[in-house]
């Protein structure tokens, strides 16, 4: 039964989608439930395709009957089956949270919001269990389409943002179709597995380099990389509070899983080494960090602040990324630290999004200067965010200590003290922008109730529904710190690094 | 001047094989290159996505190009073609493009409809314009 769920993750987030538009027709209150109800089954049969995978082994399912290499092929291995718990995670949080946010702030487009809230989702976990190149990209097509369309949903600014972002992301998607074409014209096979098999004799082959690079830039435009992060502040920033979440959390990182797949599956280690492709990009990504935490310091708009910080943080991811053929040592030996960071932002950044978004829904507040007095007005979700805010600045034993401690130990076992004092200096830069907030929030007072402070405060928290997953988040945040510091679920990214070859491993 | 037009052949044979027997992707990457100047250096937004059409545009020629073989045929399984020995193209490179037109049908139609809505929102497509109005209205910071 479980074999069969790789498929149906995919199929019945399309059927909701259309489903939910048709349902809009007759009732402008279902198309909600009914996206919740689809992405609780979908996170559920994630859950058992996890397990499946790691207690009995891959999950081969073939589209049609047909056999793999002329037919399409959906794998689920250790490391797109923890992907997919992840983004199906944050995917319903988010859709929870969208209940009340939505008929906020686009009462007039509450049904196509979840028509294509679902396809989002369908591109999402297609990108995350195909085990073809070619049915990759037309994931990834499907993924950005339905973001840019929910980007410009707000309209007015966000507008202009989404047109960037459509540029600029077709521009990524083209190239990553031509270094499928570059592929393709070398081994005549689209078959993830199968390419591993015929691309070793042209690893010296001018054509299957440069269709490396080729993925590398197109992947990195979609994963915002740092010289290429221009479209993420606005689209960011100006997007639904949900889909901020979505974008920060999920979109960017899923693109990153599609870097690591191409990189490790398709390419393998043995072609990785050849170059010294993963020493650039791990020089690339510190200055992404410092680049990205610097110019988050700068803004003054909440969300836009996030979002460069969002750049810092695949700055992080891409580290990880790079430093994954030097580190050795277990437990934070090969991609252990980059996959554990995709969890760890997608809880981070999805939480602060969804509270920037709270206090746009309680009183249309967007620049940081304007949160006086919050800390009072909004308890629970202005906790919730200090706790977000130390995650991202690293205080034990969060989430965000956790990456951070691995990664300073990777970069420290391959003797790359720059990068330790990069991460370091990262902190302290997180702490700059992170404190301003919630020295805003709870220190400084709103004009005239300086000789009121006796009298009770107006309290003024969101509605539960919106409350209940940021409080979720923001408590996993400390939960699965203690749960990466205990080691519990490194067995999963053990696995993940048996699969690419990566050494590591207990013992 | 025997050595000379020995050199001169050189360079002619050079020419042909570089340049004149492949000039299928010579095409590409010069149609990939006027796309790419026209989204980078054209302001007006409908320039823009024309630029994007010619840049994927590129691309798909250069997959077909791939599956074409001389003298080929449809790939149609027919018992005289077999019989006679014909070759035929190789049809996956033109299914795979099949889609990506498609993908690019949709682009176009999602960033033209943008590009409605900012003409509705500021009365204008140049990009410069949008962002002078954006700048009055304090909402974006560029970097």
């Amino acid at each position: 039964m479980v074999e069969h769920f790789p498929v149906l993750v995919v199929v019945l987030s399309l059927l909701s989608s259309i489903t939910i538009f048709i349902a809009g027709w007759i009732s402008r209150k279902t198309p909600c439930y009914l996206s919740t109800a689809t992405l609780l089954g979908q996170f559920i049969a994630s859950l058992f395709i996890l397990h499946h995978v790691m207690t009995i082994g891959p999950i081969h399912y073939r589209l049609g009957g047909w056999v793999p290499p002329w037919g399409i092929e959906y794998v689920m291995d250790a490391l797109n089956a923890y992907i997919l718990v992840v983004l199906l995670f944050l995917g319903l949080v988010c859709v929870i949270y969208s209940k009340r946010n939505i008929e906020h702030e686009l009462p007039q487009k509450v049904v196509s919001f979840y028509t294509i809230y679902q396809l989002l989702i369908t591109g999402l976990c297609g990108i995350t269990v195909t085990g073809d190149i070619f049915n990759m990209y037309v994931f990834i097509e499907i993924t950005c389409l339905s973001a840019y369309a929910l980007i410009a949903s707000r309209g007015k600014i966000a507008l202009k943002a989404s047109f960037t972002y459509l540029v600029l992301g077709s521009i990524g998607a083209c190239f990553f179709l031509l270094g499928i074409g570059f592929l393709y014209s070398v081994t005549g096979s689209l078959n993830i597995h199968d390419l591993s098999i015929f691309l070793p004799p042209f690893y010296g082959n001018k054509v299957v380099r440069a269709a490396f690079v080729f993925f590398i830039v197109g992947l990195s435009i979609k994963m915002a990389l740092f010289p290429l992060h221009t479209w993420l502040p606005d689209a960011h920033a100006f997007a639904p509070s949900e889909i901020s979440a979505m974008l920060s959390g999920i979109i960017i990182e899923v693109s990153t899983y599609a870097f690591i797949r191409v990189a490790f599956s398709v390419f393998t280690v043995n072609f990785i080494k050849l170059l010294p492709v993963f020493e650039i990009l791990s020089w690339i990504a510190a200055l992404a960090i410092v680049i990205g935490s610097v110019l988050a310091i700068a803004q003054s708009n909440l969300k836009r602040m996030l979002a460069y910080s969002s750049v810092a943080n695949m700055g992080y991811i891409m580290l990880a990324v790079g430093l994954s053929m030097s580190a050795a040592r277990y437990p934070w030996s090969g991609l252990t630290p980059a996959s554990m960071h995709i969890l760890n932002h997608a809880l981070m950044k999805g939480c602060l999004f969804l509270i920037a978004g709270a206090f746009i829904y309680k009183a249309d507040l967007w620049e940081i200067k304007d949160f006086k007095g919050l800390g009072r007005r909004m308890p629970y979700t202005c906790a919730a965010f200090v706790v977000a805010a130390l995650s991202m600045i690293g205080v034990p034993p969060s989430v965000g200590f956790a990456s951070k401690l691995y990664i300073i130990l990777a970069s420290l076992e391959a003797k790359k003290f720059v990068f330790v004092a990069v991460l370091l200096l990262s902190s302290l830069l997180n702490l700059i922008y992170f404190w301003r907030v919630i020295e805003t929030m709870y220190m400084k007072r709103e004009e005239g109730t300086e000789h009121a402070h006796s009298s009770p405060v107006l309290r003024d928290e969101i509605p539960l529904s919106m409350l209940i997953p940021i409080l979720t988040l923001s408590s996993l945040c400390i939960l699965m710190g203690i749960l990466w510091l205990a080691k519990i679920p490194t067995p999963i990214l053990d696995r993940v690094n048996l699969l690419f070859g990566l050494v590591g491993g207990p013992g | 001047m025997e050595k000379r037009g020995g050199r001169g052949i050189e360079i002619m044979e050079w020419f042909i094989a570089k340049i004149f027997a492949k000039y299928n992707y010579w095409v590409f990457i010069l149609l990939m290159m006027i796309g790419f100047y026209g989204i980078i250096m054209k302001d007006n937004l409908i320039k823009k996505i024309i630029g994007l059409n010619i840049f994927q545009t590129a691309i798909f020629l250069y997959f077909i190009s791939l599956g074409a073989v001389r003298g080929g045929t449809a790939p149609i399984v027919d018992e005289e073609i077999i019989r006679k020995g014909y070759t035929y193209a190789n049809p996956l490179p033109h299914v795979l493009i099949l889609t990506a037109i498609v993908v690019s049908v949709a682009t176009t139609a999602v960033a033209l409809s943008l590009v409605i809505r900012m003409y509705r929102e500021y009365g204008t497509i140049e990009e410069r314009e949008i962002i002078g109005k954006l700048r009055e209205e304090g909402m974006s910071q560029t970097h």
